[in-house]
């Protein structure tokens, strides 16, 4: 028997007796924890707006050549998927998935009248707006009050962070930011809280019912994320990084018994106005040897199918390079789909096509709330007409 | 003691202002709300004084362009030198006009300066622009919302912003006559995509020069005739401006965003039309409708009375105004307000805070809860807001760090306010000091008190209490 008698008080207690059951049996059941079909969305936004000509090089295109002839990435250096496009050299572990059938490409992905702003830019990209609308719930946020009215534990939408995003926020749900869930209420004024908490009831309908409900459901909530995470711990190394330890945390609580179908984290600055060449390599290294080994433990635990991870940055960068080692802020941009449940593998749509420029910028021909609508509609089984305010086509990568 | 005349005393001030100062607390039983809130409209009655924050260094590059006449002829470095210094120094403009929120006896003025710059949302990063634009709402606060609206509109740092600068006769832009019909004037619902065409020809021509005044460029301006609010005339933004002032949608707009900003988020729809048709009679005298609210029985009411939720701005500025204090660094100010989610002169988009209940969410109520105990000599917590890169063009964000943040407050001039309150009654004078509404559980507080000594106690029952959902409102 494996269970420890403390852990299986703890849980018992804290879960309620259907999600215990379930937990209990499955132990005899390993290495299939979870069944298969509950799945997972993980969003990793780069921050900062990433330049996407130097993250999938269309290393055949003299066009790019001629426009970056300093910063453009060498053909020879470049990591070949196809014959006419690469992967940046420090996301070897990218090509490894794309060779397994695990990786997509979206390229082109955009919205009509860009912003440049970073602010403006990525509050369109996670409230899903229109760009001359302002909305001050995010698609997330909408998804929870769609999908979240009567559940029991706010957990469904996870955001390792200190801060909750925007893209988080709802009309009347919100999902939860932490770092570490043991510390989301650890202070020495923990039983305080604690104890000021249980005083309350939230019956009303008020500011402070509405406080002290929030409160309350994250007392409970960091109680059962840490609860959860402890379940299952991984054996997976990971690097030391901000996001690699992120991805650990995400990884423990997807093998866990949590309701949680989406977990957001975020990288940044890709902000390479001067020196990009250091800088987006850095941040690429980071990237690349954290979603190593998130995807083996992934493939590890056989969760490879039901997990769907896809990046997005506020824009792209322009084409041509500046005169400082760096490129400023552009349009169009490529995502990121990586799971082993893809429908479409390598380059789903044709690479940017650098002789057709809008004023030395890249054309959208995918508008990202189609990849929303795709995600709500086919991975998490959502409203997404209702979500995003308009019927958007569907794409077929999943 | 008169409790509810003092409870009603601290409610204007909350909303009024910024909340009690620590030197109110003895006076705030005494006056009647009245003559409280006359004191206040007369200390606001003064022209504020311009902060300015420019440096130096900035002031001479500056003025280097002025006579060059051309921002063109700077080279890149010359053009990031300025960049770099005008952010590094829309945080002093930051940090001096909080420090104005917390000293200021024009309390009054302050309050609505605030509530202004949320309406007339803004990020130049061009200082000179920006404190420009401070001044203009900060002068015209309590006066006339027609000039505020004229001037705030002809101001370089709302034209570049909203980007009338490109908005040229051959090729209109109409962001900006967009923004002034759906965000400062009418709201949406209220106008057809047509008036908002018609009405950004008529701004065609409305730019600034380097120096940040305002220039009517004849050459871009189209003189055709346009048909706004089914009128036609030859137009121009001026007229724009008039039509929208005679519209009474414009004192309805404005007046329900100023109820449910300093009364309820919830508008009461009889009350918000009577003082909007009182502000429209006025001519849009902003001091008289303030006058009209802070007067009426409705605003001392229950209904009224804590239930609106601090911004962090007010949170932050509350807990400064009753605890007198020094910070060794200033600049962890910043960093609060971007962990809470509102830093002054960064709004989150063209709409300002949105406010209410968007300021709460699971980590940033627990920030406001563990805001308190930075007070303290031994606590801390270690967070680190999101990157702004915005702000940061690319640089990583400083975090707060665990430890000590080194802040100075003057426990012995707080606690020398209840100096005549007996030990036993001390818990409850204290609560109605902080909380609108006044309640708490004493057995509570009495539990996690520190009870060594007399300051001792005040100390831990005012950080406790501080650190509970309650002293999130007002």
């Amino acid at each position: 028997m494996l269970i420890k008698r403390r852990q299986f008080i703890q849980t018992g207690s804290l879960a309620t007796g259907t999600l215990f059951l379930p937990q209990f049996l499955k132990a005899f059941e390993r290495p299939a924890m979870v069944p298969s079909g509950n799945k997972v969305v993980v969003v990793i936004q780069l921050s900062g707006g990433n330049d996407g000509l130097n993250t999938v090089i269309p290393y055949r295109d003299d066009n790019y050549y001629r426009m970056r002839p300093k910063l453009g990435i060498k053909k020879e250096e470049a990591l070949k998927i196809n014959d006419e496009a690469g992967l940046h050299p420090a996301l070897p572990h990218l090509r490894t998935l794309h060779d397994a059938g695990h990786l997509g490409i979206l390229n082109s992905v955009g919205y009509p009248n860009p912003d440049r702003s970073h602010f403006r830019s990525m509050d369109i990209w996670q409230s899903g707006s229109q760009s001359n609308e302002v909305l001050s719930t995010g698609w997330i946020g909408r998804y929870l009050d769609a999908q979240c009215a009567g559940c029991d534990k706010p957990t469904q939408a996870l955001e390792v962070d200190d801060v909750l995003s925007l893209a988080m926020k709802g009309e009347s749900q919100k999902g939860l930011a932490f770092r570490n869930p043991k510390n989301l209420y650890g202070s020495s004024q923990e039983k305080y809280f604690r104890e000021l908490s249980a005083l309350h009831n939230h019956q009303g309908n008020g500011q402070a019912d509405y406080l002290y409900k929030t409160m309350a459901d994250t007392i409970s909530s960091a109680d059962y994320i840490f609860q959860q995470s402890k379940l299952h711990p991984t054996s997976q190394q990971y690097p030391g990084s901000q996001l690699g330890q992120s991805l650990k945390t995400i990884a423990s609580l997807i093998f866990s018994e949590i309701n949680t179908k989406v977990y957001y984290v975020s990288l940044g600055s890709f902000d390479t106005h001067v020196n990009q060449d250091a800088q987006q390599k850095r941040l690429f290294k980071e990237l690349n040897d954290a979603l190593a080994s998130f995807t083996t433990d992934l493939a590890t635990n056989h969760r490879m199918e039901d997990v769907l991870i896809f990046s997005f940055s506020e824009f792209g960068r322009r084409v041509s390079q500046n005169a400082s080692g760096g490129t400023d802020h552009g349009t169009a941009n490529n995502m990121f789909l990586i799971s082993g449940g893809l429908k479409k593998q390598g380059l789903i749509n044709p690479m940017p096509d650098l002789q057709k420029l809008t004023d030395g910028d890249l054309q959208y021909n995918v508008d990202f709330k189609t990849v929303y609508a795709t995600v709500l509609d086919k991975w998490l089984g959502a409203d997404d007409e209702k979500i995003l305010g308009a019927r958007y086509e569907k794409l077929n990568f999943i | 003691m008169d409790l509810q005349q003092q409870s009603k005393n601290i409610h204007l001030m909350w909303r009024a202002g910024f909340g009690p100062a620590a030197k109110d607390l003895e006076a705030v039983s005494k006056v009647s709300k009245k003559q409280l809130f006359g004191d206040m409209l007369k200390a606001s009655s003064k022209p504020p004084e311009y902060i300015r924050v420019s440096t130096n260094t900035l002031d001479g590059l500056w003025k280097g362009i002025l006579n060059e006449g051309k921002l063109q002829q700077l080279t890149k470095e010359q053009k990031q030198q300025i960049r770099k210094e005008s952010r590094e120094a829309i945080k002093n403009l930051n940090l001096r006009w909080l420090d104005e929120m917390v000293h200021s006896d024009a309390q009054l003025r302050e309050k609505m300066a605030f509530f202004w710059h949320g309406h007339f949302a803004n990020r130049e990063i061009n200082i000179f622009f920006q404190q420009k634009l401070l001044d203009i709402i900060r002068q015209n606060a309590l006066g006339n919302f027609g000039d505020l609206l004229s001037e705030v509109s002809k101001s370089a740092a709302m034209l570049g912003f909203l980007n009338n600068q490109q908005n040229r006769k051959q090729s209109p832009n109409e962001n900006f006559a967009r923004e002034v019909m759906e965000l400062f004037t009418m709201g949406r619902g209220n106008y057809t995509e047509k008036d908002i065409r018609e009405a950004a020809r008529a701004f065609t021509g409305w730019g600034f020069d380097l120096s940040g005044e305002f220039v009517f460029r004849k050459q871009f301006h189209d003189t055709g005739t346009k048909t706004i609010f089914n009128k036609t005339g030859n137009f121009d933004g001026d007229d724009v401006i008039r039509m929208l002032l005679e519209n009474k949608q414009t004192a309805h707009f404005i007046t329900e965003k100023v109820y449910r900003f300093f009364i309820n988020d919830i508008a009461d729809p009889a009350i918000v039309a009577t003082l909007a048709a009182r502000f429209y009679q006025s001519g849009y005298n902003i001091s008289q409708l303030m006058t009209d609210i802070f007067t009426a029985d409705w605003f001392y009411s229950n209904a009224n009375t804590g239930v609106k939720i601090k911004s962090p701005v007010e949170l932050l500025v509350g807990i400064r105004r009753i605890l007198p204090m020094e910070f060794a660094q200033e600049e962890v100010q910043l960093l609060y307000q971007r962990l809470l989610g509102q830093m002054l002169f960064y709004p989150p988009n063209v709409a300002g805070w949105p406010g209410g209940r968007n300021w709460i969410d699971s980590s940033s109520l627990m920030y406001r809860l563990r805001l308190p105990q930075l007070l303290r000599d031994d606590e801390g917590f270690a967070a680190k807001p999101k990157d702004d890169d915005d702000v940061m063009m690319g640089q990583a964000t400083q975090a707060l760090q665990r430890g000590r943040i080194n802040v100075n407050i003057d426990w012995e001039a707080y606690a020398s306010y209840f100096k005549n309150t007996p030990r036993k009654d001390l818990a409850l004078a204290i609560t109605t000091s902080l909380l609108q509404g006044g309640k708490a559980d004493l057995d509570l507080l009495a539990k996690y008190a520190t009870d060594t000594d007399r300051e001792s106690y005040i100390r831990s029952v005012t950080i406790n209490l501080m650190s509970s959902p309650d002293y999130q409102l007002m």
